[in-house]
């Protein structure tokens, strides 16, 4: 009895190293490779792989500026887009709602993030594009043309679509963290903040938003981080064309699409090497957003929490 | 009573044992046999062949129940690379590989490069007005980006008596590297010494304008719901998608509209381009194999063989069976396939050449 008391116990507490290990050391082999297979593009390239814009398979030129400039903004902005959306939901979920909504509402908005991701950029390709090529354009440029944001012509395909249909991805990640963190305020405050004679949106804005900012600037970091990454809708909608455009009206490429697009089909060993640059980078700028936002969460507290 | 102890004891084992090696035995002689006949035949390549070459490995398996195939439509590319590293039976490309390239992987075979069907890639547009014409050089310039609008003056003076509008022009291209865009951008070289000098042809690479589509499906995608667009696909996904088809004048200077009729009178040209007798199987030449842009009053010009890539090593069962269902493929009836899927069966005297040596 006491002996198989032991050895599970043995077994249990082995097996947990065991698993731990296993991720550990898979992650760590993921990165050596990447890097080993990178390896020629990097000692060809070195850091000007960052500047320079061409990218020319045919001629084996390669440069990373125009993707890594298209990754930044299509996240930036849907990230500016949804942000709103997610912190206002979460807020009419977890405040104002009446009780027998909340749950409903908070289960539709999850479910958006259960959609495959090439379900939405085939949304996005047939009916999000025309949308923006035939109504939305024409208004843009009417009454923003001025702005460098929305010259040119559009077709459709465009930064713009890509902003969007991640901006409607990412929402639900944003709302469902916000919603744990607004659950989370003690409802001490909301009643002190109501006590005191604070109308609901006083009692929003200094018992529920206040404590949870930090919060909020974590969720969004994981949001951005999850924008960095998206690969398929963003393929189907962006246009895949490699230049730094002002205008978001032109089409784009960024560093996940071009690892989709051409890295069953690369000819040369450069050419490889070079996508593996590309993917290495863009897992360093998702690592180091993904850690601070962990960070935020962890050690900026909010210091009424503290106590 | 130790020994008559260990008598009993010694009995048991010996039974345990017969009874392990009968397991054993039964199990190697009924199940082994059955298993060890099905040979498992793995490939992976080119996407544009796949649906003639899956409906290929379905109607053989009929006739020859003993083999199965794997084929992974992974690109032409991958597919070479891992024939190389051995990982599969063979691979599919749309373009030959050259016979420098096979050498300096310094394998211990050789590597059989065999036709299998023909393609065309044709280009595609969505315009109110039906029947454009186009000839290579006005098709660079639009691929280059420096024609702009539909009512061009190149491209009026290609079409007298249509009523061009005056609409800027999208270029569509693929996003993904591709066999396909090699096939068209190989052309594009060859009728444009422009072109030839920047972008240049390959399976991806720096386009001077337009946007990237994903595959052949989303160029179609595009084109269907973009009024003013232009692109290229393979031959099937413009039929499938009722796409409208430009006649592309060829080096005979005639404007063909891309069909199966027109694939076939373009291989059968293939004369022109090299005697088939003089075709090196064990060396496949890629240029004695190209019909690109190649004269003839009803051939399309941007016409296409694709191959099946197989190791001439001797004496495997595997290589052996996939030579014979490669010479029931380039038969009569594999090759009677073909049509219906969009794709054009080879000239007669080739694909005799094939089964006859390989």
């Amino acid at each position: 009895m006491k002996l198989t008391t032991r050895l599970e116990e043995r077994l249990g507490i082995s097996l947990i190293y065991i698993c731990v290990s296993v991720v550990v050391v898979l992650i760590f082999v993921m990165i050596v490779l990447l890097f080993k297979m990178s390896f020629i593009s990097m000692s060809k390239f070195g850091l000007n792989f960052i500047t320079s814009t061409t990218w020319n398979p045919v001629e084996e030129q390669f440069g990373a500026l125009p993707f890594i400039y298209g990754t930044i903004l299509t996240s930036i902005l849907s990230l500016t887009i949804a942000l709103p959306f997610g912190i206002l939901s979460a807020i009419f979920v977890t405040e104002l709602g009446p009780k027998r909504l909340r749950n409903i509402l908070g289960t539709s908005i999850d479910l958006i993030a259960a959609i495959p991701s090439i379900v939405f950029g085939m949304w996005g390709l047939f009916y999000l594009v025309p949308f923006i090529r035939d109504t939305l354009t024409p208004i843009l440029t009417k009454f923003l043309g001025f702005l460098p944001l929305f010259q040119g012509s559009s077709f459709g395909i465009s930064i713009l679509a890509a902003t969007l249909i991640l901006s409607i991805m990412i929402i639900p990640t944003i709302s469902s963290l916000c919603r744990e963190i607004f659950l989370s305020v003690p409802v001490t405050y909301k009643e002190a903040a109501l006590a005191l004679g604070a109308t609901p949106w006083e009692k929003i804005k200094f018992a529920v938003l206040k404590p949870s900012l930090t919060g909020i600037v974590g969720a969004a970091g994981l949001a951005l981080a999850r924008a960095l990454g998206e690969t398929m809708a963003v393929v189907m909608v962006i246009g895949n064309s490699p230049q730094i455009s002002l205008s978001l009206l032109a089409p784009g490429a960024t560093m996940a699409s071009i690892l989709a697009n051409e890295y069953a089909e690369a000819t040369t060993d450069l050419h490889l090497a070079s996508l593996c640059y590309m993917a290495s980078l863009l897992f360093i700028i998702t690592m180091i957003v993904n850690s601070a936002s962990h960070f935020i969460i962890k050690y900026f507290k909010p210091k009424a929490f503290a106590r | 009573m130790n020994i008559t102890l260990k008598i009993p004891n010694t009995i048991i084992a010996m039974l345990k044992l017969t009874l392990t090696l009968t397991i054993v035995l039964t199990y190697s002689l009924t199940i082994n046999p059955l298993m060890g006949q099905t040979v498992a035949i793995n490939g992976a390549g080119a996407t544009f062949p796949y649906p003639i070459y899956i409906k290929w490995f379905s109607e053989y398996q009929k006739e020859v129940s003993n083999v199965k195939f794997n084929y992974q439509p992974m690109g032409s590319s991958g597919g070479v690379r891992q024939l190389f590293s051995q990982t599969i039976d063979f691979a599919a490309s749309d373009v030959p590989v050259s016979v420098e390239e096979i050498k300096s992987k310094k394998l211990e075979w050789n590597i059989l490069q065999i036709p299998t069907v023909l393609g065309s890639v044709v280009i595609v547009y969505n315009l109110n007005e039906k029947n454009v014409k186009l000839d290579g050089n006005t098709l660079s310039n639009i691929f280059k980006g420096k024609i702009k609008k539909w009512d061009d003056q190149l491209i009026a003076s290609l079409n007298p008596g249509i009523k061009l509008p005056n609409k800027e022009i999208l270029v569509v291209h693929r996003s993904d590297g591709s066999g396909t865009t090699e096939i068209f951008t190989n052309y594009l070289s060859m009728v444009s010494i422009d072109w030839k000098s920047s972008p240049g042809s390959g399976k991806a690479l720096s386009w001077p304008t337009g946007i990237g589509a994903k595959g052949n499906d989303g160029i179609s995608a595009m084109i269907k719901q973009t009024p003013g667009s232009i692109g290229y696909v393979e031959y099937a996904f413009a039929v499938n998608n009722n796409l409208s088809m430009v006649a592309l004048k060829n080096s005979s200077g005639k404007f063909v509209t891309p069909s199966i009729n027109a694939m076939v009178k373009a291989a059968s040209e293939l004369k022109n381009v090299s005697q088939i007798s003089q075709i090196d199987i064990q060396n496949l030449d890629a240029n004695k194999m190209n019909i690109l842009n190649i004269s003839g009053d009803e051939s399309y010009p941007i016409t296409s063989f694709t191959y099946i890539l197989i190791p001439n090593k001797k004496q495997n069962e595997k290589i052996e069976h996939l030579k014979k269902f490669i010479r029931w493929a380039l038969d009569n009836k594999g090759q009677k396939m073909t049509n219906a899927l969009s794709y054009a069966p080879l000239p007669e005297e080739l694909r005799k050449k094939f089964i006859d040596s390989i």
